[in-house]
């Protein structure tokens, strides 16, 4: 079996894709980070002291999770849904009562989100009484804070699809508020995000188009500069 | 101080291709040694990773199975609940929205809460790590009494209790190692607290204060109810 294995790890075919052999001396376990697209990202050698959970309370890692998982299992929920009045309320039936594990599957997508808000809020906490904020490191905290009200962003476009009274209710509540803006800019800004003056079919396409698309896009992005930030200021 | 080496300098590749530097035992150019521990990030690092993420989706997936995410009737612009609460995260905004005008409780606290988030690394008063009452302590309390004695006034003007009450608690743990005669572990750590820190943690504290309210104690017409009197 070890033999076989071997061979395996040794053939053309396995070097081609990992380029290195089994992680069993320092060497190979440094290029099983820096030969791999998915780790690159992170330094070969780690300080113990920020690796220990109690330090991070894997906060930022488990913000990123949440977000995988939100991802998967928003795409999938795309499958069944259409972003138009009646019919979204009736794919959220559908989703209840026909799609096999449809339910499953909303459920893990509301609670990642509730999680996920949660988790960044803890994270930013963190990052905040551990002084990580300090120079070189403070517009990375910027972005951190951008970061968190895109992830609030993203919750709360998210909350209006399901089109229930829940929803309905709770987005006209949210864009009352920000309608309060003086000069105008309230009323503005709510009836570009509504395309109208009040949640309808048109608020629900731009909803859907916002959290499916657009704000997703920015968040990768900004993500991307948070964790290359992290790194190039000496961190994991 | 005798040189006991000699040293040519030159940028010409063409005269000088190879260069050796003589370094005497005393300033030996070994690298600084590091002050810290390392390891290697595989394992170390990726199996923390790893085992993160899985208790996360372990965990996500037994809430998924056993709690359903609600879904209430079909929206109905004609039928307005009572009260009509916004997400969670949004309702300590809108238990401020009870107390104050809508520009200031929707947009002037909001934005300045976000504001004073995003330039916190640019002050110097965020990047002290001394106590709040280590520098100048008379003028400190003087500012301190001040500021605090006016957000207090005006809290009280609108009566945001909920905002008043923890006010005045942290204010309270501030001044504690100021007057304090006596001195142990507790008192010692909080005067090590510097005015970030104390500035910080009195927005958290507000802040979750504020949303619990909103998201548990709000009934109908925003009034206060006790989340076991919910009829809904």
């Amino acid at each position: 079996m070890k033999k076989i294995f071997d061979r395996l790890v040794r053939s053309q075919v396995w070097r081609s894709i990992f380029r290195h052999g089994l992680p069993e001396s320092n060497r190979t376990r440094a290029e099983a980070i820096f030969f791999n697209f998915f780790f690159h990202l992170h330094p070969t050698k780690v300080r113990k002291r920020s690796i220990k959970f109690t330090y991070t309370w894997g906060l930022g890692g488990i913000s990123f999770g949440l977000f995988i998982v939100l991802v998967i299992t928003g795409a999938l929920l795309m499958l069944y849904y259409r972003p138009s009045v009646p019919q979204a309320y009736g794919d959220m039936k559908d989703l209840q009562f026909v799609v096999s594990s449809g339910q499953f599957l909303r459920n893990m997508h509301r609670w990642a989100a509730h999680a996920m808000v949660a988790i960044v809020f803890l994270h930013m906490l963190r990052v905040f009484y551990t002084g990580s904020y300090r120079p070189p490191k403070e517009f990375n905290w910027v972005i951190g804070v951008i970061l968190f009200v895109t992830t609030i962003l993203l919750s709360y476009t998210g909350y209006l699809l399901p089109w229930d009274q829940l929803s309905f209710w709770g987005i006209s509540v949210g864009t009352n508020m920000i309608r309060a803006m003086p000069f105008g800019i309230g009323e503005m800004i709510s009836f570009l995000l509504l395309g109208g003056n009040i949640v309808g079919e048109n608020a629900l396409v731009r909803f859907y188009v916002l959290h499916c698309f657009i704000i997703p896009v920015a968040a990768i992005l900004l993500m991307a500069i948070h964790f290359w930030r992290i790194r190039k200021d000496g961190g994991v | 101080m005798d040189k006991d080496f000699k040293v040519e300098i030159t940028s010409d590749v063409k005269k000088v291709t190879k260069r050796i530097a003589f370094i005497k035992d005393r300033d030996a150019a070994r690298v600084k040694k590091v002050d810290e521990d390392m390891v290697m990030t595989f394992p170390n690092l990726v199996i923390r990773e790893i085992i993160a993420f899985q208790v996360m989706v372990i965990v996500l997936v037994l809430i998924s199975l056993f709690v359903d995410a609600p879904l209430e009737w079909i929206a109905n612009p004609e039928h307005t609940p009572n009260p009509a609460k916004a997400p969670w995260y949004f309702l300590g905004l809108q238990e401020l929205l009870h107390y104050f005008p809508p520009v200031v409780g929707g947009v002037l606290l909001p934005s300045l809460a976000v504001i004073a988030l995003i330039v916190i690394p640019y002050f110097k008063i965020n990047l002290k790590k001394d106590g709040l009452w280590k520098e100048l302590p008379r003028q400190t309390l003087t500012g301190f009494l001040i500021f605090v004695g006016t957000v207090s006034l005006v809290l009280l003007l609108f009566r945001v209790y909920a905002m008043l009450v923890p006010t005045i608690i942290v204010s309270t743990f501030m001044l504690i190692p100021y007057f304090s005669k006596r001195n142990n572990i507790f008192i010692e750590w909080l005067g090590s607290r510097p005015l970030s820190w104390w500035i910080m943690t009195w927005f958290v504290i507000i802040a979750v204060v504020l949303t619990t309210i909103g998201t548990l104690f709000r009934g109908p017409e925003w009034s206060w109810t006790w989340p076991w009197q919910r009829i809904y």
